[in-house]
């Protein structure tokens, strides 16, 4: 059956603490703190992009699923930070792991879902038996206006996965998708950073599409809440993810394992895709595993896990993702952190 | 001049109704208005709304309106005066149907604040302060607010506990208001913990940003006895205007406009303050209903605070304030206020309101007030 061969993550040491964040603004940093159960996030470094980390979390799931590179046949990478706005992220990562020429690549943008939107498609290719391989990436070093509450989330982060039909480490068992046109989170061609709707980012987004999409695919599916060893929901912020999941019926130890939001930030297409590493990292054979992004616009996409015995034999093969967020952690002074950002304008 | 009634009330659930524009919010609640009326016609339209060209880019509304309430071509007219404009439109209701000029007037307020963000919303709420002399220096009117909390709490010893009382006293009645975009209750603890948003007013003594709106259909006494209803008498209108900025008052924590409409209300009704068994006033921010009961004169100057907190105002109380909620619990879609305010008190009167019924109220009074207080609608209406 097909399911993930390899997967890998890839987090920038740098962090930044709310508290540092809110001094400069004059925020409440307990509030946010407690708000948007929140203490730090990532900052990508000056020569770190969302290329750059796909390409590491790429060679992570490569060593994993111990294959040829050249026998993946398609690559892609979902970000809504891209660094270039026309030329292409994939092929970067291609060349970068060996996978040209003779690869389909594409680079999809779907806001915070963008990630999960590359991992059904390479999964759809495998079964409809187009490749033998597909490897998909969510990644993103997202941008918060400064001051801005997203300022205090925006992170950097990226997770890969390669798809196939043997030696699989997490067979698909189903998948779901819900979508309609909501406009809560958006950014035009030639702004630098994104606008939001505030408040109605939350009930009729973020809330209404994960619901939509959980309970679709449970249906679809006939699993209930409890069949679920975990479940990873898209993590905005630290609440979001514990709301969401009460409201489904799930208990706070299911989502705990794959919630890395308070240490880690929004990571935008990396964020669910990141707490499915973390969550494999520790998963034993046989454990059901529920994964619903989320990006604004909006959608939701779901999929059903069930992981199998080689899960064992792979998953010291690369860092694990709470290794990465845990260890060689270096903290930044927020005129650092704005000097990486790029939000301090130079003269030319 | 005639005697004028109100016949039918109109008020639909309040909140962030990002399903729902503007013009359906208003139609939708001034059918209910007409429902509850039983009428067939209106003679004429006003509309009162804040500022329905900065929050969703609508003027000349009321003919908008006129026209998705199937009433076109009846005269139609939107009246401003900041968060007093639906108090205003229902005293040019009253005073056209006073006059003779019209029978049947549909008297309606709207707004609709949540299409835009919170900055944007903060911005067009701005505009009822003084451009020159307040906004362009930056203050908000949650910086004003507080200005006159502080220097209540200074001159008269008011506590930071008084003002989080009167949220309280406000969500438990509104608690009570299936209609109210916070029907739940809080605590003075749950206050005095919440974000500090202008020292010393923190997030839950603010009312929010709410979308909704609020009828009423007029018409002469002589034609409401036909019907087989109790008749709503409106008794008083008095209007009163002060300065708009803070800063030109002699004394900031005394609302004058407050007081000048109030006279004439109290004047023209024949009423004296403890005439008054239940009254709806403006809690912008807590602060502001502890100022309009001084200024109404239904506590002594400086005591607002402490009527709070031995529950004058209570449901149960000696003169009960905001059973609806109030702006704070109820919500404040700025040009509706001064409209579901009389809605409330039309409700209490004929003694519809439900769990929230004060005992046997016949005399009720409504203070809508614009910006800091430089603008004031007070309305005086009678069980007959």
């Amino acid at each position: 059956m097909e399911g993930i061969v390899g997967y890998g993550a890839s987090i920038p040491r740098y962090r930044i603490k709310v508290e540092e964040i809110a001094k400069v603004w004059g925020g409440d940093a307990s509030n946010y703190k407690k708000g948007l159960l929140i203490e730090e996030k990532s900052v990508p470094s000056p020569d770190q992009d969302t290329i750059s980390m796909s390409v590491e979390a790429s060679k992570n799931a490569l060593k994993r699923a111990r294959i040829n590179p050249r026998e993946i046949g398609a690559v892609y990478i979902g970000s809504e930070s891209h660094p270039y706005a026309v030329k292409p992220s994939g092929t970067v990562l291609a060349e970068a792991i060996g996978a040209t020429p003779d690869v389909h690549t594409a680079d999809f943008e779907f806001a915070c879902k963008a990630g999960t939107e590359g991992m059904f498609v390479a999964l759809i290719l495998v079964k409809a038996g187009e490749i033998k391989y597909g490897l998909a990436v969510g990644a993103d070093t997202s941008q918060g206006a400064p001051g801005d509450a997203l300022e205090y989330t925006a992170a950097a982060g990226a997770a890969a996965f390669i798809f196939g039909r043997e030696e699989v480490i997490a067979e698909v068992l189903y998948t779901y998708s819900y979508t309609t046109d909501t406009p809560d989170f958006w950014r035009r061609e030639y702004q630098y950073y994104p606008q939001h709707g505030g408040r109605f980012t939350g009930d009729p987004a973020y809330f209404k599409h994960i619901v939509g999409a959980a309970k679709g695919i449970m249906e679809k599916s006939g699993l209930k809440p409890s069949d679920f060893n975990y479940v990873i929901f898209h993590q905005p912020n630290g609440k979001f993810p514990f709301r969401v999941g009460e409201m489904l019926g799930f208990e706070k130890k299911q989502i705990e394992p794959g919630w890395l939001v308070n240490k880690l930030g929004n990571t935008y297409s990396g964020s669910s895709p990141l707490g499915l590493t973390a969550t494999l990292d520790i998963s034993k054979p046989g454990d059901l595993i529920l994964i619903v992004s989320f990006g604004s616009g909006a959608g939701s996409d779901a999929f059903v896990f069930r992981v199998t015995e080689r899960i064992g034999e792979v998953r010291n093969l690369a860092p694990k993702t709470r290794e990465l967020l845990e260890k060689n952690r270096c903290y930044l002074d927020y005129g650092t952190y704005a000097k990486f950002r790029q939000k301090i304008k130079k003269a030319s | 001049m005639r005697d004028v009634a109100v016949i039918g009330v109109g008020m639909t659930k309040w909140g962030e109704l990002w399903e729902r524009s503007l013009r359906q919010i208003f139609v939708e609640t001034a059918l209910v208005a007409l429902d509850d009326a039983g009428v067939d016609r209106i003679d004429s339209l006003i509309v009162g709304s804040m500022s329905s060209g900065l929050f969703i880019g609508q003027e000349h509304l009321a003919s908008l309106l006129a026209d998705y309430l199937g009433q076109t071509p009846v005269p139609a007219a939107r009246v401003e005066s900041a968060c007093a404009s639906g108090g205003l439109a229902l005293r040019m209701g009253f005073i056209e149907v006073a006059s003779g000029m019209a029978d049947i007037v549909l008297v309606g307020g709207v707004e609709k604040m949540t299409d835009v963000n919170g900055h944007e919303a903060t911005y067009a709420l701005g505009t009822a302060g003084d451009q020159e002399y307040e906004c362009f220096h930056g203050i908000t009117f949650p910086g004003l607010y507080a200005l006159i909390a502080r220097a209540h709490m200074e001159k008269y010893g008011t506590t930071r506990e008084q003002l989080a009382m009167v949220a309280v006293k406000n969500h438990d009645n509104g608690s009570l208001n299936p209609l109210a975009q916070f029907p739940f209750k809080i605590t003075v603890d749950s206050v005095l913990n919440s974000v500090l948003v202008a020292d010393p007013l923190r997030i839950l003594d603010c009312s929010p940003i709410t979308d909704g709106a609020a009828a009423l259909i007029l018409c002469p006494v002589e034609m409401a006895k036909k019907l087989k209803k109790p008749i709503i008498k409106i008794a008083g209108s008095g209007q009163a205007t002060d300065t708009i900025a803070l800063s030109s008052r002699k004394d900031i924590t005394w609302l004058e406009s407050t007081y000048q409409a109030a006279k004439k209300a109290y004047t023209m009704a024949g009423k004296k303050p403890e005439d008054i068994d239940i009254v709806e006033v403006h809690d912008c921010f807590t602060i502001a209903e502890i100022c309009v009961t001084e200024a109404l004169g239904l506590v002594e100057k400086g005591m607002g605070g402490k009527a709070v907190e031995e529950g004058l105002t209570t449901l149960q109380g000696k003169i009960p304030v905001n059973a609806s909620g109030g702006l704070k619990a109820k919500g404040h879609p700025v040009g509706a206020t001064g409209v579901a305010q009389a809605v409330e008190i039309v409700e209490q009167l004929r003694e519809e309101a439900g769990p929230r019924q004060v005992k046997a109220a016949r005399v009720g009074l409504t203070q809508n007030m614009g910006g800091s207080g430089g603008s004031t609608v007070v309305h005086i209406f009678e069980r007959g």
